[in-house]
């Protein structure tokens, strides 16, 4: 029940891209066709599922203060290397992304034109740093990580499958010239956003 | 050797590499990129300001770092090497805040941290430092920083006076509340970022005529 209340949370009250900003460059970029935008948002939740349950347990048995006790060393059991944070978290993501991609090329070639390009794009995606690095400072424990991991996904999914929809519509109507494209995104995002806070009271 | 002693330090090309993106190539407005943090730190001035410094010395770092060992980063792995040169600057940019400005680093939480992945630092050492020498990488991530930082700080001057009536923490208006105005708090919350921000680049692109199609 609880683990439900947290997907809840991240997914539509604490939206990942429209409460947290995070992800908006990759959102901005691909937001411009609907079935492109799909695409990334899959690939997202897909990276984020895996990589911040694996984050978890890089930073809880390696990096955390005191973590190293399972070694038997006093010397490196009260070692706090919780600076590495970021360094290990990047070369995870960015290791994952590149084992996932090889392993999709591998096994099906179908998901791998759908997905491919948007893969080696996702390391430099905040949405899956941030997500790991929320992780660490909201000290959640192994379950919590997982459904935050993948409900996170689902939320920057549902978010740019929206503005995709929307700007397909926004074709047809005369901006003004300045606003064209990111102008009006932005303003467009945020009354999405607005939208979503009233998810807040639930 | 020769070509860098003909080419005086501040020639046409190195001014242009610093200035342009103060306006005509502006990081945040024109090329769009490094948004989120734009949007996330800029509730209040403060932060704004530290944050635009912390991104410049990032992006000036790593600019500078990239175009002297440009050379020897094999092309296949350039990412992952540009990734940790990142990384390791914004490690030693955290520990230092960590230390001096204690209050803004929790402040700014995770958004230190991003500054990995911002795509403006990226994307300046992909576009401009992997083929240019290291004094113009300097200026290009200066220039490129101070773009970014000035963009941070109108936002967050605006949403720091629109939405709690005051400018660094301290109170602007006074009396005024008396005769019934309300501070916007819209503008503290997210929505209001991208409005405000939407608006913002829609008065620089019109002043420095730029249509996107």
């Amino acid at each position: 029940m609880e683990l439900l209340s947290l997907a809840i949370r991240s997914i539509f009250v604490e939206n990942i891209l429209l409460a947290y900003f995070l992800g908006m460059c990759s959102y901005l970029a691909v937001s411009k066709k609907v079935s492109t935008a799909f695409g990334l948002g899959v690939a997202v939740i897909f990276v984020l599922t895996l990589t911040t349950p694996l984050n978890w347990a890089i930073h809880e048995f390696f990096l955390k203060q005191g973590s190293l006790v399972w070694t038997g060393m006093p010397a490196l059991a009260a070692m706090d290397l919780s600076f590495l944070n970021f360094i290990c978290f990047i070369a995870v993501i960015a290791a994952t992304v590149q084992i996932v991609e090889m392993f999709i090329d591998k096994t099906s070639q179908k998901l791998y034109t759908a997905l491919g390009i948007f893969l080696p794009l996702i390391t430099v995606n905040c949405a899956i740093l941030g997500s790991s690095l929320f992780m660490v400072e909201r000290e959640y424990d192994f379950a919590q990580t997982l459904v935050f991991g993948a409900s996170s996904g689902v939320g920057f999914f549902l978010a740019i499958m929206s503005m995709a929809s929307i700007r397909h519509k926004l074709r047809y109507s005369n901006v003004p010239e300045g606003l064209r494209g990111l102008g009006i995104t932005m303003l467009t995002t945020g009354l999405i956003a607005m939208a979503f806070m009233a998810f807040s009271g639930m | 050797m020769v070509e860098e002693i003909q080419e005086p330090l501040l020639s046409a090309k190195n001014k242009k590499a610093f200035t342009d993106p103060f306006s005509e190539n502006n990081p945040i407005t024109i090329q769009v990129l490094g948004v989120c943090s734009a949007l996330a730190v800029t509730a209040q001035l403060k932060p704004s300001l530290v944050m635009g410094i912390a991104v410049m010395a990032v992006l000036a770092g790593s600019n500078v770092v990239i175009s002297s060992i440009r050379k020897l980063i094999p092309n296949k792995v350039r990412i992952i090497v540009e990734m940790t040169v990142v990384a390791s600057l914004v490690i030693l940019v955290d520990q230092v805040l960590k230390a001096y400005a204690f209050d803004v680093s929790k402040q700014l939480s995770v958004f230190v941290g991003l500054i990995i992945t911002n795509c403006i630092v990226l994307g300046r050492l992909e576009a401009f430092a992997m083929g240019n020498k290291p004094w113009a990488s300097l200026l290009d991530g200066l220039g490129n920083g101070l773009g970014y930082a000035w963009v941070l700080a109108i936002v967050g001057l605006f949403r720091e006076v629109l939405g709690s009536g005051s400018v660094l923490g301290y109170k602007l208006f006074g009396d005024i509340y008396k005769a019934g105005y309300v501070d916007n708090g819209l503008m503290v919350l997210a929505p209001g970022a991208f409005i405000l921000l939407g608006l913002l680049i829609w008065v620089q692109r019109t002043l420095s005529h730029y249509v996107e199609d």
